[in-house]
């Protein structure tokens, strides 16, 4: 097949539109002829696609990965069950069981296809509603809804490779940074090791997210800094963000390879991670993928996206979720059914039942767990405070 | 024994540590090559190689996640912001990451990091290059605050800030980096954090200050001796968490206290102290608390610099103040 991803030395310069994205690319630069022109750099980013909003394959060079239909069940029946965990969230939080929570809606292709592409021993640094890739990388629902639900237990994952994660991320960017300096830590140690941050459209704004990359290009650190593009940070639209046709040609003036990708199409977002995660595995350096998304529901339960954004958009984006397609090619490759489907939501529920429960069921922690985590040993001025806090307790204050 | 400058001292604990801990690296602008803009790293890439003496892209930012990364992932990291007035930027990832990862991961995550800065004015240096902002790290939880104020002491706390388990704020005071030599044994010998160093003992009054003002407090007490006043000098040397034991006692015995530090005087550091006494000495003190610090403006330009800087005479005429209250 061809390669997906292209170096500076690239011929032409055209910056393809993606479907969804912000504003169109310029108009070619027109040369006069006469003159003698030197070009200092030219690149172009690939858009990677292999099914289209129907499911239709449109190429033919399928990947190893997605020629074994098991293991694409595998991936569908992840993706589903992110789907039915964000609903349960949404639920808790709705009926008081949970506070602001944010929504993956319409992001299982993206984060399942980052959470599967990775090995155990690579390192996660997410923003906040990555679930998809976590779960696949042992996050357990409970943790989630600990987080959300206000107990710091909530970020004390307890599976690998998860616990060697970092935790959610709420500054906007700031993860970018520490899976660079994981990576560096990885070169250091000559570790075959991979970090991967995850940020938004929003995120790439962000100077942490240009720090980033700009080390990772320097030092040639294996890092892989992907862009989930859903079109919105909150209330502010993706064109307000950057005046870029694409979020992945920030890579580029980075020294990184550069890819932007069908964020609805698990195919080609894990394939795009596969490429490189070993790329930067081998030494051959980092990259940014921008997947392009849509954030179908709100950014989080205290917001209300009708006050911004048009009905016919969503459902223009629900057209093109990541869930559909991927079904109707499993049905076409007659490995899924309804029966199938209906089966595996029944144990979706109640798995999420059992952890639901389970999160319910916790105690809050003491009142002096706010004081016993803040140094590894308890200074004695701090101390103090903790033993006049315990007081008011026992008084029943 | 050689006897070394406060920054040779800082030098000395650097390779110390990195020949010792293979986990220790050092990173941030110009520290390689050309051994940091105050020569702090001199020597350090040529015995430790490019990988561990890291020079970074010009980025504070990225100087303060990128050491957040590392400390996560078991390194002991120690990053330089080059000047104290450039630390700013890398404050988001010291107060919302580095102070707090141990906390919000139930200490499944910690931050074993050094950040070092040269602190402090009195150096003739360009704008920007002359802040004293310990007191906006000392109100964040999880961080420690540390000032050394001689060769042997900058020797001692550093190599116990890259030990601690936690993240450090190791400010220089860059005034007195090359003010006097003494004998520091490169023992390894660390001295121990959240403890104040009582410098010299005294009866009358109690002078409480850190970082390059210890310099200027222990010649006022010269000077009060000689007016038949006997001072007790403590310097902080780790702000936070504070020892303040150590400050009660000798404001217990004195029953007067002076407090001395350069940066702005509200909110600087020298009002928690205060408050502190107010709090837990009230009725051992005999005249209210002095505060002899930098006025509430940005420090000068250097023509002026030395009239903003907490001077002998100020701090001598502050504690004849509190003796002729009672």
């Amino acid at each position: 097949m061809r390669p997906c991803y292209q170096s500076l030395s690239f011929q032409g310069i055209s910056a393809r539109k993606a479907p969804l994205d912000g504003p169109p690319p310029p108009t070619p630069i027109k040369t006069h002829r006469e003159r003698v022109v030197s070009i200092a750099a030219k690149f172009e980013i690939e858009y990677l696609q292999y099914l289209d909003a129907e499911g239709k394959q449109v190429r033919k060079d399928l990947p190893a990965f997605a020629k074994d239909l098991d293991h694409m069940v595998e991936l569908y029946k992840l993706m589903m069950s992110t789907r039915v965990f964000d609903a349960k969230s949404v639920a808790l939080q709705r009926t008081g069981k949970l506070g602001t929570y944010a929504s993956c809606l319409g992001h299982e292709a993206a984060h399942v296809g980052i959470g599967s592409a990775m090995k155990p021993e690579d390192v996660f640094a997410p923003s906040y509603r990555e679930y998809g890739a976590q779960l696949y990388r042992g996050v357990q629902p409970r943790e989630v809804y600990m987080y959300w639900g206000g107990d710091e237990r909530g970020n004390d994952y307890q599976k690998e490779p998860a616990r060697h994660d970092f935790a959610w991320s709420v500054p906007i960017a700031t993860q970018c940074l520490h899976a660079a300096g994981s990576a560096l830590a990885f070169k250091i140690r000559g570790e075959k090791r991979v970090a991967v941050c995850t940020i938004g459209d929003g995120g790439s704004s962000k100077g942490d997210f240009y720090g980033a990359i700009n080390i990772a290009g320097a030092q040639n650190l294996p890092l892989v800094a992907v862009i989930v593009n859903n079109q919105w940070a909150i209330s502010v639209p993706r064109k307000i963000q950057s005046g870029a046709p694409t979020l992945a040609q920030k890579g580029i003036a980075a020294g990184l390879y550069c890819i932007q990708v069908d964020g609805n199409d698990i195919i080609a977002v894990r394939k795009a991670m596969e490429d490189a995660l070993e790329r930067a595995r081998n030494g051959e350096g980092g990259s940014v993928l921008e997947l392009v998304t849509y954030r179908l529901g709100d950014h989080t339960t205290a917001d209300d996206a009708r006050r911004y954004r048009g009905e016919q958009e969503v459902k223009d984006a629900w057209a093109k979720e990541p869930m559909k397609r991927l079904r109707s090619w499993l049905v076409a490759k007659g490995v899924w059914d309804d029966a199938k489907e209906e089966a595996w939501k029944a144990e979706c529920d109640e798995w999420m039942d059992n952890e639901v429960n389970a999160y319910l069921e916790t105690r809050t922690q003491p009142v002096t767990a706010m004081f016993d985590y803040t140094f590894a040993e308890i200074p004695a001025d701090l101390a103090k405070q903790r033993e006049y806090v315990l007081s008011l307790e026992t008084k029943g204050h | 024994m050689a006897q070394i400058t406060l920054i040779e001292a800082v030098t000395q604990a650097l390779a110390y540590e990195m020949k010792h801990d293979d986990s220790v690296v050092v990173l941030g602008e110009d520290v390689g090559v050309n051994g940091g803009v105050f020569r702090a790293t001199q020597g350090l890439q040529e015995k430790f190689g490019e990988l561990r003496v890291l020079d970074t892209p010009l980025d504070e930012t990225t100087i303060a996640g990128v050491t957040v990364g590392l400390a996560a992932q078991g390194m002991k990291p120690v990053a330089e912001a080059q000047f104290e007035g450039f630390i700013y930027p890398m404050m988001e990832q010291i107060a919302c990451h580095a102070a707090r990862l141990r906390n919000r991961t139930r200490g499944r995550i910690t931050v074993p990091a050094v950040w070092r800065a040269p602190w402090g004015g009195g150096i003739r240096a360009p704008e920007h290059h002359s802040e004293a902002n310990e007191h906006l790290f000392t109100n964040i939880p999880g961080l420690r605050v540390v000032l050394p104020s001689s060769p042997a002491r900058a020797y001692g706390l550093l190599l116990a800030a890259i030990r601690d388990p936690d993240p450090v704020m190791f400010f220089e005071p860059k005034r007195i980096y090359r003010q006097y030599k003494e004998e520091v044994p490169d023992d390894g010998e660390a001295l121990p954090l959240d403890v104040c160093f009582v410098l010299r003992d005294g009866t009358d009054v109690t002078l409480v200050t850190w970082g390059a003002q210890v310099k200027e407090t222990l010649e006022a007490a010269d000077e009060l001796a000689r007016q038949g006043i006997s001072a007790e000098v403590i310097d902080v040397a780790t702000l936070t968490p504070l020892d303040f034991d150590t400050i009660a006692e000798s404001v217990q015995k004195t029953g007067r206290c002076v407090i001395v530090h350069e940066a702005p005087k509200t909110a600087g550091f020298g009002a928690e102290i205060a408050a502190r006494l107010a709090e837990e000495c009230m009725y051992d003190l005999l005249a209210p608390v002095e505060r002899v610090t930098g006025p509430d403006t940005h420090i000068p330009l250097f023509r002026l610099e030395m009239k903003y800087l907490p001077s002998v005479e100020r701090i001598v005429d502050a504690a004849k103040r509190t003796l002729a209250a009672s």
